[in-house]
């Protein structure tokens, strides 16, 4: 029954292939790259099958027992992320070759796979240091992705994006030796057994550790005070690069989920409500620190980077408040702001090639202005969180989670505020961008000119149907946003039942 | 569920289903269009009366259908009069405009688009007043503002139509916002979100401790959407939309949404203090200064969307009374203002499209040029004025009816006074509205000469105005769906008498002085005119501009205050963040008591501390010099190694040494293309404040290590001792570790290797083919090159050494299990002694005689450790577990070892390749840089007499 | 030992954060270096110190050794520092080729159309 590892092992073994076999042939390794994503978007169904029964499967890499070896653990949470990541890819991935992006640079098939690899393995492992290990994988394929293409820019914010993150690596492995130091075990559940054992007044360690590991994914959740980042990278990579990171900041939120529910829950006497008192007044500046980036940006592609901040901080709103309704509500909005985020990316690809420049200037209305405002206008009211997409579900579903007067007050007002700013800040850029363009005079141009004018290069069905997918995706997740939510809440029930966690783990017979 | 509900359903999607059409039917032509848009419409309207006599009769009709549980949103709709009223007015209107419409677009605006938006909207209205679950409501609410953002913005190209569309969108987004927070708070108080639940909890929800909030958050709500005082400003400006636009959404339905929702939370919010004092008073204020500003208002539109928002003022009033009589007062006027607002829009419109003007200024005299125009738009406007036989007369009489005996903050004056003033000026304000544009004397200098327009266009208003007559004549005609809404209002069962005498009260009084005093106003118009234009008033839109740069100003200044780009700031702040939370967390609790006694530190351990502190300083101080800096953390790293050794951690100490190398390698041939100096750059104030930073930090983690390494713990490592030999097969754990228990790790750690390989490969290609490589030509690199690049000596030891390192590679390699050493030490080897034929002979020239491909080399090593992994599937047994376990023959070690050893050979294989191609793209770089490949080993051979020739070329 | 150890973390430590925080591309690599060596020793801490216990099991059973598994987790680390060193390095050499001077801070002027001053 090797399911389990397939996201892994696929991408892992493929990726050599494209890079080193196929590397020659774009045309090759396009069909390798799409035929490998599609197969892991049927894989990832599969376990989601599997994990919907309820029942957490557990895979012992090495045939060890855990603690002792690496697990991977399969619970509908990590079903859940690695269907959500294979479906962005294969939207992201028939974009960006559509659009020839992949043609750009060298390795881009490659570095995709192996970038999937990481994220799947992040997301499937029971085992810190390993997720440290995937953290790594994923980070330096994200390298070779950001900088794809190369360029000034690009390159400049391509370099800071690495050392900020090797800041975060590093404070990732102090973490893991704390970890190590006060606990002695590794493994997701060995810790949750073990933290609640140590009494209240011998903790510091743990808690020390405990808090090292939130900022560590708080960087790459781009939470507050550590999210100055992100806009630079995601404004400066490749869109659809851009667009694939949408999954990347959940990869954060997903670990904070995971280990601070699981190993390092509020129940455990020496941690109490620690992650709680600094997660939810970051995540409510990150929201604040999003709405004004929204409404005073100059540039398109910073636009959608900090809508992206600030969405990230109302999922993180709802993840700190750390109850099974609040978590389901962050899990909905969670799906709900990838696809959201990745579509205004590949949308804003779309729009900047044909204007040349992303500034948020009256600029001659390009080819497909209708087509391209209406598509923007759907995807900005998703993000924004206005009906009738799924954004306004998830926004009710986190705030009615947040009805405890002990969060109410300030998450209420800050994502209210909030989306209030963002709804502004995407009106302004939408009607400068796509109206007010109406009105400037179109520059009849020479015969010479009309060749290498970008504006009017026809959008190839191709080229659109990623887009027409996420919105589609967006849809559907509002449509059928009560059987979503069925499985999401009992995700959430999962999620808290630590004892059934560690049981399944440390308990496990014989491999699922 | 009652019957019909189904059918209800089929009612409010219908719109949403017709919105599909119109953009393809303008293919077929405008009639086409304009008909696919009715088509649903009307369809929808006979649906409707279908349902009409069973709710007249009292009924109410309901359809529910789960849609998010969880949150208690469900897609529920019911029918109640009130309902039923507002469902009537939105499809009926609906059906005039899209007719009125279809005549009133010229031939190059974008008709399909029109349509559409107007569907889009009036489902959204239609869902609004019959949705049964205030969550849906909010959904339906937050829909028409985007639909009248998008029909306001309809002409794209005027900046009126952009900016208005933002600012009506600013507001109403903003009040919808608010009132989803008092929907949400109302919600928790009832229980429920279903509206029918609500309606019951009215007085669980008064005693409420919440109900002040959310009375005021709902409030904002409708505030915004009905234009009321202070938030009355944006409406005058979304009449730079099209006038079919401003006659459905702005006068007949959308701005009524508020009204709507006041009159649906009636009996749950009415009655209290509260209640009374910020409505009414909202609303009185909003009546009289929204009639004031309309009387001086020479465009058309602005004069009756100023009209508009009086009447929405009033209406609040009546509301605010929360009285049942004032209750019945205000659903008699709200189809009565629908009827004659309605028709003064079309009228307006048709004035403008026939004159080309809306300035009232310039026009005048067209009761001669367009008489069936001056016909509907009198009467409408005398409907307005509240002349009798006329339906605006009654609802007003029955306005002032209630106001006369309304006190306010105990005065029996205030409200009467100024609900008649506000009548007064209505009356002339409308009275204008006929005298100065139709009467008078015919002008010569019209923009365009008029004439009625085609029957088509005034049909729809001239129906509007039989409406008026028939209502203002027969008021008993319309008491059925009045009585019908009335009850679902108040909840009580009302049986209210609409007649035109009421015989001689101080309403007819106050009307008689309204109409005077309205009339001789009018005479004096032109004086007050100028004084008004004269004196200052605050300009709404200038002040929201005003406050809306400024925000997007200190929003914008923030964000790139914050955001600068000063990476080296962010880290600062990362840095200061994880230490002093550390710190927080550490002071949270507390430490076990010590369980270790220090361990002995010899001299030579004590020298190489010092020598290691010391080189660290001196890396701080002088890492302006580059290549010394290098060196210092070579001698740093070496000092580390050897405390590995003394730790008893061989491993790590073989490892360090090698990676150590390998780096400093890589950095020092990077460094050739670096400035050697980092300037002075940053000013003492920034370095002492790292400094404090990089101490506490420092202090930190020093603290933080010392207190574990202080105290024991029980690890789950004592397994791995235990069953390193019997399950792993070899004695050296840390390897075993690597290779078995922890394989995975390795697995993902060589992947890192790999794709490390490729992207350094593929950041070449990016530069070499980018503006970097003309930098690179054009830099000269000479001035730190000796003439002998490649001198004798270290090309011969090299050559020597090639041998020996490849040996020294494989013994590591093969020993690897059971003593230091392994698969990543023994690659880093041999890549070592590659380096070195290349800094000896230069690397196109070992290039040449390079055998494998690194790429390959990458491939087959992250393959082969795969498929090692995969392998042990054939035995059934889970990824990477080594099959040392199955085959077990004692005399023969090779076989014990098999998977484990293949494994390290990827691992191997991809260090290998991995460090060469980081060189050979180096080297790629290099060569651009014009250094030339020399054809021999080294540039001076002994043998050679022209050397020195060769050497110059 | 231990406070020679813990010292020797704290005074890596301390070095790399102020190079980490300098303002040009070498000198954050010299830190993240001195940061590698630092957490690297830290983790290796985490398994307690021991003298003469080299975790390679003796054929003589009675032999006590020191914790394997934070020596294997530092190797780990150690490779993969090493990778992110040598992708760093290239990136910060593509980004001074590209840029023309090794600033890491986009901060100065010629990062102005990066926040959008093109029109």
């Amino acid at each position: 029954m090797h399911w389990i590892i397939l996201p892994v092992v696929l991408p892992a073994m493929l990726a050599p292939l494209i890079g080193f076999v196929m590397r020659h042939d774009i045309v090759l390794a396009r069909t390798a790259s799409v035929a490998g994503t599609v197969a892991l978007l049927a894989i990832a169904m599969g376990l989601a099958g599997m994990a919907a029964g309820g029942e957490t499967f557990v895979y012992r890499l090495g045939d060890w027992p855990a603690p002792f070896g690496i697990v991977l653990v399969l619970d509908r949470l990590s079903a859940l992320m690695v269907l959500l990541t294979a479906t962005l890819a294969l939207i992201v991935l028939i974009h960006a070759i559509a659009t020839g992006w992949d043609a750009r640079g060298r390795h881009f098939h490659a570095l995709f796979q192996f970038q999937l690899m990481g994220i799947c393995g992040a997301f499937l492992t029971g085992d810190v240091f390993n997720l440290f290990v995937f953290f790594e994988v994923l980070l330096i394929a994200s390298y070779g992705l950001m900088i794809h293409s190369g360029g000034r820019e690009r390159m400049r914010a391509g370099l800071q994006y690495v050392v900020m993150n090797l800041a975060g690596s590093t404070l990732f492995l102090f973490a893991l030796g704390t970890v190590y130091a006060s606990t002695g075990t590794l493994n997701i559940a060995d810790l949750a057994a073990r933290i609640p054992q140590i009494p209240a007044d011998e903790a510091s360690l743990v808690r020390v550790a405990a808090i090292l590991l939130m900022i560590v994914f708080a960087v790459k959740a781009a939470l507050f005070p550590v999210q100055f980042w992100l806009p630079a990278t995601y404004a400066n990579a490749p869109a659809p690069v851009a667009a694939l990171f949408a999954i990347m900041t959940k990869v954060g939120a997903y670990a904070i989920v995971r280990v601070h529910t699981t190993a390092f829950g509020s129940d455990s006497p020496g941690i109490d409500d620690l992650t709680t008192t600094w997660l939810f007044p970051a995540a409510i500046v990150t929201i604040a620190v999003g709405a004004f980036g929204v409404l005073g940006a100059r540039r398109l592609m910073p636009l959608i980077a900090y809508s992206v901040v600030g969405s990230m901080g109302t999922l993180l709103v709802a993840v700190a408040a750390f109850s099974p309704t609040a978590t389901s509500a962050a899990l909905y909005y969670m799906v709900h702001s990838t696809f959201a985020a990745a579509v205004l990316f590949l949308i804003a690809d779309l729009v900047v090639t044909r204007r040349g420049s992303d500034a948020l200037q009256a600029a001659p209305a390009t080819g497909h202005n209708g087509l391209f405002a209406a598509l923007f206008f759907a995807a900005a009211i998703a993000m924004a969180g206005m009906p009738p997409l799924s954004g306004f579900l998830g926004k009710l579903l986190v705030l009615d989670a947040l009805r405890d007067p002990g969060f109410m007050g300030w998450a209420w007002t800050a994502i209210l505020a909030g989306s209030l700013l963002t709804i502004v800040g995407f009106a302004r850029a939408g009607s400068t961008l796509f109206w007010k363009s109406t009105a400037m005079p179109q520059p009849d141009p020479p015969a010479q000119a009309k060749a290498d004018d970008p504006s009017g290069v026809p959008v190839t069905p191709l080229q659109l149907a990623p887009t027409m997918a996420a919105l589609a995706a967006l849809a559907c997740l509002a449509v059928f946003a009560g059987p979503v939510s069925a499985y999401l809440s009992d995700t959430s029930t999962q999620i808290f039942d630590r004892d059934g966690y560690v049981a399944a783990v440390l308990g496990a017979d014989e491999e699922g | 569920m009652r019957d019909g509900g189904n059918l209800l359903f089929i009612i409010a999607l219908l719109p949403f289903i017709g919105a599909l059409f119109p953009g393809l039917m303008i293919r077929a032509g405008r009639n086409a269009c304009a008909a696919f848009t009715a088509a649903p419409t009307a369809l929808a309207l006979v649906m409707l009366l279908t349902l009409a006599p069973a709710v007249l009769r009292g009924e109410v009709i309901q359809a529910e259908l789960d849609w998010l549980p969880q949150l208690g949103l469900s897609a529920s709709f019911f029918l109640d009069g009130l309902g039923l009223l507002f469902a009537c007015m939105i499809l009926g209107v609906g059906l005039l405009i899209t007719l009125y419409a279809r005549f009133y677009l010229s031939g190059d605006d974008p008709m399909g688009q029109f349509y559409t938006y107007l569907l889009l909207f009036q489902g959204a209205m239609l869902g609004i007043v019959i949705s049964d679950n205030i969550l849906l409501l909010l959904i339906f609410w937050e829909l028409t503002s985007l639909s009248s953002f998008l029909l306001i913005g309809y002409w794209k190209h005027l900046p009126e139509g952009r900016q208005g569309a933002r600012m009506a969108l600013a507001v109403t987004g903003a009040g919808g916002l608010a009132m989803i927070a008092g929907m949400l708070i109302l919600g928790n108080i009832a229980g429920s979100y279903n509206l029918t639940d609500i309606l019951q909890a009215g007085d669980a929800i008064r005693a409420s401790e919440w109900y002040l909030p959310a009375l005021i958050l709902i409030l904002l709500g409708a505030f915004t959407k009905s234009a009321q005082f202070p938030f009355h400003f944006w409406l005058p400006h979304a009449m730079a939309a099209p006038t079919p636009v401003s006659a459905y959404l702005h006068s007949a339905t959308m701005v009524k949404a508020g009204i709507f929702l006041m009159a649906r939370m009636w009996p749950v919010l009415a009655g209290t203090d509260a209640w009374f004092y910020i409505v009414t008073t909202t609303g009185l204020i909003t009546m009289v200064l929204g009639a004031l500003i309309a009387l001086f208002k020479d465009d058309l539109k602005a004069l009756l969307a100023f009209s508009t928002v009086s009447h929405l003022g009033l209406l609040t009033m009546l509301l605010g009374f929360g009285t049942q009589a004032a209750a019945v007062a205000a659903v008699f006027h709200i189809i009565n203002h629908l009827t004659f607002k309605a028709a003064l829009f079309m009228t307006a419109g048709i004035v403008d499209h026939e004159t080309h003007t809306r300035d009232i200024k310039r026009l005048g005299g067209l009761r001669h040029l367009m008489p069936i125009t001056f016909a509907i738009g009198t009467v409408a406007a005398l409907s307005m004025a509240g002349i009798p036989l006329l339906n605006g007369f009654l609802s007003k009489e029955m306005m002032l009816e209630e106001a006369s005996h309304t006190y306010w903050f105990g005065s029996a004056y205030a409200v009467p006074v100024m609900a008649t003033i506000g009548a007064l000026l209505s009356v002339a304000y409308s009275f204008r509205f006929v005298g100065h544009v139709f009467l008078g004397p015919v002008r010569d200098d019209y923009p365009h000469t008029p004439h009625d327009p085609p029957f088509g266009m005034w049909a729809a208003p001239a129906l509007l105005v039989g409406l008026v007559v028939v209502i203002g004549v027969a008021p008993f005609l319309a008491e059925g769906i009045v009585t019908a809404a009335a009850s679902a209002v108040t909840g009580a069962d009302l049986h209210p008498h609409l007649k035109i005498w009421h015989g001689v009260t101080p309403a007819l009084w106050m009307s008689v002085i309204a109409v005077g005093g309205g009339a001789m106003l009018l005479l004096v118009h032109r004086p007050l005119d100028r004084a008004w234009i004269a004196a200052p008033r605050p300009e709404a839109k200038a002040i929201f501009d005003r406050l809306m740069g400024a925000l997007v100003a200190a929003t914008r200044g923030m964000t790139e205050f914050a955001h600068n780009g000063a990476i080296s700031r962010y880290l600062a702040i990362f840095t200061v963040t994880a230490v002093a939370l550390g710190w927080i967390a550490h002071s949270g609790s507390g430490l076990s008591a010590p369980t270790r006694e220090l361990l002995p530190v010899p001299p030579v351990i004590a020298v190489g501390w010092l020598m290691l502190v010391v080189a660290t300083a001196s890396v701080v101080i002088m890492h302006r010099h580059r290549f010394q800096a290098l060196v210092l953390i070579g001698i740093i790293g070496l000092s580390i190694s050897a405390g590995f050794v003394y730790l008893s951690a061989p491993d790590l100490a073989l490892t360090q040494i090698s990676v150590e190398t390998v780096t400093i390698m890589l950095l020092l041939l990077a460094l050739h293309f670096l400035p050697k100096m980092t300037p002075k750059e940053s000013p003492m104030a920034l370095r002492i404040r790292d400094g404090l930073i990089a101490l506490t930090a420092g202090g930190g983690v020093g603290a933080l290590s010392y207190a574990f390494l202080m105290r024991d713990i029980d690890t789950i490592s004592d397994y791995h001792i235990a069953n390193s030999y019997e399950g792993g097969g070899g004695t050296n754990v840390v390897n075993v570790i690597l290779v078995d228990f922890r394989g995975y790790d390795t697995y993902g750690e060589i992947i890192v290797l790999g794709i490390a390989g490729l992207v350094i490969y593929a950041l070449m290609h990016a530069l070499l083919d980018g503006p970097a490589a003309r930098r690179l030509r054009n830099t000269d690199y000479t001035q730190d090159r000796s003439r002998d690049r490649h001198p004798l000596m270290m090309v011969v030891v090299t050559r020597v050494l090639m041998p020996i390192a490849v040996m020294v590679g494989i013994y590591i390699f093969l020993r690897g299990h059971n003593e230091p050493g392994g698969g990543f030490v023994a690659g880093l080897v041999i890549a070592i002694a590659l380096l070195m034929q290349y800094m000896a002979s230069g690397f196109a020239w070992t290039q040449e005689r390079k055998k494998v491909e690194y790429h390959t080399m990458i491939g087959l090593g992250v393959v082969i450790a795969g498929l090692t992994g995969v392998g042990s599937w054939l035995s059934g047994t889970p990824f990477l577990t080594s099959a040392y376990t199955y085959v077990h023959l004692p005399p023969i070690e090779e076989f014990e070892l098999a998977t484990a050893m293949l494994f390290d050979l990827g691992v191997f294989l991809t260090v290998l390749g991995a460090v060469m191609l980081m060189l050979y793209s180096l080297s790629r770089i290099a060569r651009y840089a014009g250094q030339t490949v020399n054809e021999g080993p080294m540039d001076y051979d002994p043998g050679d007499q022209n050397a020195d020739k060769k050497t110059e070329a | 030992m231990e406070l020679i150890v813990a010292s020797t973390v704290g005074v890596l430590t301390a070095g790399g954060v102020y190079l980490l925080l300098r303002l040009r591309t070498f000198a954050v690599i010299l830190g993240l270096a001195l940061l590698s060596y630092a957490v690297n020793v830290f983790l290796f801490a985490s398994g307690r110190l021991a003298i003469d216990q080299s975790p390679i099991l003796s054929r003589y059973g009675d032999a006590t050794y020191t914790d394997p598994l934070p020596q294997a987790l530092v190797l780990t680390a150690i490779v993969i520092s090493f990778g992110m060193t040598a992708v760093l390095v290239m990136i910060g050499l593509g980004a001074f080729l590209e840029a023309g001077h090794d600033r890491i801070d986009m901060d100065d002027d010629d990062t102005a159309q990066a926040k959008g001053e093109d029109a």
